[in-house]
């Protein structure tokens, strides 16, 4: 083991060190932890009876710094020694493009996730109801569940829609939260201000599902009216103008205090049974329908409008993806020039992906501004783009299902944050366990893109193809094997 | 006049901080061809960085807007040495970590990860010095009155704080040393030689990695130079002032024509005034609104930028 041999397998560290040299890169390691962590970790700088003062705090430092060391350590010996790596290497990928033989166990499953999560999610109101109400089990969770549920739904509503724009058109948007403003802020004035002016106040209580295609059509021409300026634009500058324009609509409601009201945000009415309030009042749901009163039953109601909302994105890009235009905006993420030379056309290909992303995420964004019951900008800042992104991303670019799945575990991960109430003893005072939920998030952003770029559960297969289905080999992709 | 005159300085003061930070844009673009977006919270790293130094020299060493000038001076060299280095670590690491590995990944992976990056350095600050901005006293105080005119009762004076030509001597400086690294030295000849094209360069004997790596060094450089110089101007700072700055530096970079080094620190000055007149003659509320149009026009219009070669899309 003197002279470092080069490892088969790509990858910064693919060399096989001496001890020594080992040890002089955990010195290297150490240093470049050092500065990285003195002083913006090693100091503090609280306020100490209104000036700021600086507290050290080498300690936590030195645990830190500590724990990279070891963990690299612990990589060399475990994971990028030759012996690890035999144990761990997967069988090779032999030919560069073999047939698919006979269905694999994700094949067999593959069909029935989707029915089987649909009968989930419908039952799944149902579920908390019942085991929130059971005798003192898990009082409160009925709510609590129901409002998981919602959320979950909201941002699987938004990753699909948002996945039409950069999972299948593979147009990096950073800016996608301005079309859920759009839509937010489309319910909130017409509930408010133009139906009642127009129509007088007995519209109001339909506010809502007027509101809804007027939302997503606004958005969408948001989407367009973004779409045209930057359609000769490529990936990185794509992402920067989106994330500028994200940034004008935030910064457009923050101070167009007339007719936004500013960030002291608009108070919005309720979701209504199609008309019918969900109040004790004789004109009621209770009293319409003859069931008790019961404030869970406007839950399960909200949950259920989200659940169609999704689905309605979910069919409408099943169902785009087999038309040619589908397959135009998946032609376009993999190549622009080769989808110019055979004759589409990338100017409307784009615009519509851009427009049919925006309309879901306005529809989102409505139904957000009505679960709320108040948005202001706040609710629109550039993070909450980024952490639609990371459930795209984190789901497999493309893939449908898998965004249902990094949704739950993202915000799962969120809520199981906040619960962990013993990292309090462990973290620096001053700091909640659920501050580091988008730290969490970014990490996990770099990381798949290192690992795992097509995502967890994705699979992608050629939608057409010529007497057999081939899988392509990982030699030929850079994403990996698939 | 008066007015525009001193809109003017303050303009060009701005955009030379816009200009440094850009520089680090235009060199990365230029040799692997991707936005660092990250950039913008390496610059945010430097700038904390001397806040938290600063802080130190005024509790701990009595350093005030009062002390004496050589040792204001002797100071703000220390900071900034050490913040040099404190984001150079930085951005070196997460070249290491995050991009050089997906170095001939699908187009968006480094991208991507880029975003990932930003989120875990705005994140990783905000954590360990809390999200509250963090305001000291002006360090850099007093200036000179350049002309002044009676207006009605009134007096308004043009003014050049000594802040203001600390930042553009500075500025000039660095560019300066800059320009000659690039020109003059061998490591500036490999780094034009990577820019051109980077398989002939590694044919020829040049250490690739180790070229981007230090061009991330040096950019990280003058963004943690620009972070302080930016801390010291508005005596305030936090974890989010990358986002803004970068947004803006990046349309500098593209306005100036990215991969151009002149261009970068002219689409910078450009970038202050465009802000400083919008704000005095318009509106202060839309300023960034401005600056980001700005970037959405050229994108549009001028996507070669003033200085920049135009683009040939090859398969």
């Amino acid at each position: 083991m003197s002279a470092p041999v080069k490892a088969s397998s790509a990858g910064g560290e693919a060399k096989v060190l001496s001890p020594a040299e080992i040890a002089k890169d955990l010195v290297i390691t150490a240093i470049i932890t050092f500065f990285i962590l003195v002083p913006i970790v090693a100091i503090r700088t609280p306020l100490d009876q209104g000036t700021l003062t600086w507290h050290p705090r080498f300690g936590l430092a030195a645990a830190l710094c500590g724990l990279v060391v070891v963990g690299r350590l612990a990589l060399y010996l475990f994971v990028w020694n030759p012996k690890a790596k035999a144990a761990l290497a997967p069988a090779d990928a032999s030919a560069p493009l073999k047939a698919v033989k006979g269905p694999s166990l994700g094949d067999r499953l593959g069909p029935k996730v989707a029915p089987t999560l649909l009968i989930l999610a419908i039952a799944l109101p149902f579920f908390f109801i019942i085991i929130g109400n059971a005798d003192g089990m898990f009082p409160g969770w009925d709510r609590r569940g129901i409002d998981f549920a919602i959320t979950v739904m909201l941002y699987v509503m938004l990753g699909w829609g948002l996945n039409v724009v950069v999972g299948l058109a593979g147009l990096l948007d950073l800016g996608y939260v301005a079309f859920y403003a759009v839509g937010a802020y489309t319910y909130a004035l017409m509930a408010t201000k133009y139906l009642p002016a127009w129509f007088g106040p007995e519209i109001k209580p339909y506010a809502f599902f007027i509101s809804l295609p007027i939302a997503a059509i606004l958005a969408s021409l948001w989407g367009m009216i973004l779409g045209f300026p930057v359609l000769r634009l490529k990936g990185d500058y794509l992402a920067i103008v989106t994330l500028a324009f994200g940034e004008i609509i935030y910064q457009v409601l923050q101070n167009w205090s007339v007719f936004t009201e500013g960030p002291r945000g608009i108070s919005v009415p309720k979701l209504t049974f199609f008309g019918i309030p969900f109040d004790k009042s004789d004109g009621g749901f209770a009293a319409t329908f003859h069931v008790g009163y019961n404030r869970i039953v406007y839950f399960a109601f909200l949950y259920f409008v989200i659940l169609a909302l999704a689905l309605l994105t979910y069919f409408v890009t099943k169902k785009l993806r087999r038309l040619p235009i589908g397959r135009a905006w998946e032609a376009l993420r993999e190549d622009e020039i080769a989808c110019r030379s055979l004759g589409i056309n990338t100017t409307s290909t784009k615009l519509t992906a851009f427009a049919i992303g925006a309309a879901f995420g306005g529809m989102a964004g409505a139904f957000f501004a009505v679960r709320q019951e108040f948005i202001s900008p706040e609710s629109f800042k550039y993070i909450e783009s980024a952490f639609i992104l990371a459930i795209v991303v984190l789901g497999g670019l493309g893939s449908q299902i898998g965004i249902v799945f990094s949704a739950i575990a993202i915000i799962g991960a969120t809520e199981a944050f906040r619960e962990m109430e013993f990292l309090k003893y462990v973290l620096p005072e001053g700091t909640e366990p659920v501050q580091f939920r988008m730290l969490a998030v970014g990490v996990a952003l770099v990381l798949m893109m290192r690992f795992r770029p097509r995502g967890f559960v994705t699979k992608r297969e050629p939608t057409v193809y010529l007497k057999e289905k081939k899988a392509v080999s990982g030699d030929l992709v850079a994403e990996g094997h698939g | 006049m008066e007015y525009f005159l001193q809109q003017l300085i303050n303009g060009l003061t701005l955009g030379s901080i816009y200009g440094l930070i850009a520089i680090g844009y235009t060199m990365v673009y230029g040799i692997i061809g991707m936005i660092n977006f990250a950039h913008g919270d390496v610059f945010m790293v430097g700038s904390v960085t001397s806040f938290i130094l600063v802080l130190i020299g005024g509790v701990s060493f009595g350093l005030s807007g009062n002390s004496a000038g050589i040792i204001i001076l002797l100071a703000l060299v220390l900071v900034v040495a050490y913040a040099m280095l404190v984001s150079s670590v930085y951005n070196w690491t997460i070249e290491r970590v995050a991009y050089r590995p997906l170095r001939g990944s699908f187009r968006l992976a480094p991208l991507i990860s880029a975003i990932g990056m930003s989120i875990v350095l705005q994140e990783f600050v905000r954590i360990a010095q809390e999200a509250r901005p963090k305001p000291i006293q002006k360090l850099v105080t007093g200036g000179y009155e350049l002309m002044s005119k009676q207006v009605g009762e009134q007096t308004f004076a043009v003014t050049i704080t000594n802040m203001q030509i600390f930042i553009i001597i500075s500025t000039l400086v660095l560019m300066t040393a800059f320009t000659f690294i690039i020109q003059r030295t061998s490591l500036g000849r490999a780094q034009r030689a990577c820019e051109q094209d980077t398989k002939m360069a590694s044919l020829l004997g040049i250490n690739v990695d180790r070229t981007i790596s230090i061009t991330f060094i040096m950019g990280a450089m003058l963004a943690a130079f620009a972070g302080m110089l930016f801390f010291l101007h508005y005596t305030e700072t936090d974890f989010f002032v990358g986002f803004a700055a970068g947004i803006k530096a990046f349309t500098a970079a593209v306005l100036g024509g990215i991969g151009s080094i002149p261009g970068a620190m002219m689409g910078g000055l450009l970038i202050g005034i465009i802000e400083v007149m919008w704000s005095a003659y318009f509106s202060v509320e839309y300023k960034d609104v401005a600056a980001f149009t700005v970037l959405v026009l050229v994108l549009i219009f001028m996507p070669q930028g003033l200085l920049g070669k135009p683009e040939v899309e090859k398969v």
